[in-house]
């Protein structure tokens, strides 16, 4: 399965897993940040409707 | 637009601190080279155009948010915005008078220190003329920076972050024209991509400085 | 001024964006996920680089990609300051911490890929020393955001340090150019990409790259809708406090 990487496995599996990383990273900071923020606006706008009644 | 250079001026010099503090802060720097890389006098020669240059360079970024701060806080740059002197005009005397109380002296004051790195003989005109070129540019580009910054408290460390990457084609060919120079190379092409540098600063960066000020004082 | 404001409206975004953004992330995955796996388990050595060369799958596009976020940041910018819609101004924000997350990829890569071919993690080349000024542009710019509160202000000026920036990031890039060849005549230690690039590198390369793409439209679409409603929030706070 695993392809042989010779004398550079390192080099290239690092790469790979810092890159891959960086990504998961950047790609669940943005959608914890987006749900969040899409939440906390739902909720203040209900309490912003029920503020006006 | 004389007055307020004369104003700018005069205040830069009784207010202390500012006329003088870039020369000391370019002084301590030059002093604590030999301490961090070891007081041989080869070595010392060898790097002694870029590190005059980042000194000067660290000196002038030193003074930058003096520029518009006190102005600011007093309300005077409310006042000179709606006067019938042109944003663009302030922000380029503001440049002017940044250069004549920090770059100048720097200016002047380089051979000496140049002496305490050991600069080599023929090194002295060219980075005298490599500084005489770059300086300007770097006051106006600081200029630009400390516009965009002036609204914020606290803004020293942000106003370096955004001036420093600024500042890079600058030091290159100016430290790059001082190195050829001390070595006693051909520094035509450094000296013109500097002046571009410089004169194309001049021009144009004064209009976006004017903008972002323009915006800050909304 | 009503037609710009249908055009860009934040509401409007807001709905298309929702509609498109399942597919274009399922893409952007399809095509990192089938690109990435064909390079790293499918692809031959090269010669001369042995098994480094997979390397590519993540470098080039990262690079790629670390240099057209801020293009599309310089146009996103110059539309808000030309013709002020919010949402402009927004989506570069949103675009910048994606973009200088891909300038982080490339160094990283880069000096892990140069130890072995170039035996040291870093050289001012001036390739590398371009991205690692461009990544201070990045920084500079999304620390400029973060320390404005008025959005109004923050989007023109962090516009106009945008425009500004790119003649400079330019004009580096020259001036870069110039000094490394000005201290090792000749000695180039770039590589020469596009010559080593065979077909069986090439397919994998190509769905890389499209799958960076799409995950960066991607992540700028739910990062721009984020700013929106946040934006939006504020604004409701406020009238709260006031109301």
């Amino acid at each position: 399965m695993m392809p042989d990487l010779g004398k550079y496995a390192e080099a290239v599996l690092s790469s790979y897993a810092i890159s891959i990383a960086l990504l998961a990273v950047l790609v669940i900071a943005s959608v914890v940040r987006a749900r969040r923020v899409k939440r906390d606006l739902e909720s203040t706008e209900k309490r912003g409707r029920n503020h006006a009644d | 637009m004389i007055a307020l250079l004369t104003r700018d001026l005069r205040l830069a010099v009784r207010a202390g601190g500012g006329f003088g503090l870039g020369l000391a802060f370019f002084l301590i720097v030059v002093t604590l080279v030999p301490f961090s890389v070891g007081p041989e006098n080869a070595l010392l020669s060898e790097i002694a155009p870029g590190i005059l240059w980042l000194g000067a360079l660290l000196a002038c970024l030193l003074s930058l948010d003096r520029i518009f701060a006190l102005d600011w806080e007093d309300g005077s740059l409310d006042l000179l915005a709606t006067s019938p002197v042109p944003m663009e005009a302030l922000v380029s005397i503001k440049a002017l008078a940044h250069w004549l109380t920090t770059g100048l002296p720097l200016i002047v004051a380089t051979p000496v220190f140049a002496l305490l790195l050991s600069l080599p003989q023929a090194g002295y005109v060219p980075l005298v003329l490599s500084l005489f070129l770059g300086t300007p540019a770097l006051s106006v580009i600081g200029t630009f920076g400390a516009a965009l910054t002036v609204g914020i408290k606290r803004g020293g460390l942000l106003l370096s972050l955004l001036v420093l990457p600024l500042y890079v084609p600058t030091l290159i060919f100016g430290a790059e024209m001082a190195r050829r120079g001390a070595l006693g190379l051909d520094m035509k092409t450094a000296m013109m991509m500097q002046a571009g540098i410089s004169f194309g600063v001049i021009a144009l960066l004064p209009f976006a400085s004017a903008a972002v000020l323009r915006v800050n004082l909304r | 001024m009503a037609s710009i404001w249908q055009y860009a409206n934040p509401r409007k975004f807001i709905q298309t964006t929702d509609r498109v953004l399942p597919w274009i992330a399922g893409a952007a995955l399809v095509a990192l996920i089938v690109g990435l796996v064909w390079g790293f388990f499918f692809t031959p050595e090269d010669y001369r680089q042995g098994s480094t060369v997979k390397i590519i799958y993540l470098h080039v596009p990262s690079a790629l990609m670390a240099i057209n976020g801020w293009i599309m940041m310089l146009a996103a910018s110059l539309i808000w300051i030309v013709r002020r819609h919010h949402v402009s101004a927004l989506a570069a924000r949103a675009a910048a911490p994606v973009g200088a997350t891909m300038t982080v990829i490339a160094l990283v890569t880069g000096a892990i890929w140069g130890q072995p071919m170039w035996g040291t993690w870093w050289a001012w080349d001036p390739r590398l020393t371009s991205f690692l000024i461009l990544f201070l542009f990045y920084l500079g710019y999304m620390a400029l955001w973060a320390a404005i509160e008025n959005d109004d202000t923050a989007a023109d000026l962090t516009s106009v340090l945008c425009l500004v920036g790119s003649v400079f990031a330019v004009l580096s890039r020259y001036a870069v150019n110039f000094w490394n060849q000005g201290l090792h005549q000749g000695a180039s230690l770039s590589l020469d990409k596009e010559e080593n690039v065979a077909d069986v590198f090439y397919f994998p390369l190509l769905l890389c790259i499209a799958g960076f793409v799409l995950l960066f439209i991607a992540l700028v679409f739910l990062r721009t809708q984020t700013e929106i409603r946040a934006r939006r929030m504020r604004a409701l706070l406020v009238r709260e406090r006031l109301g």
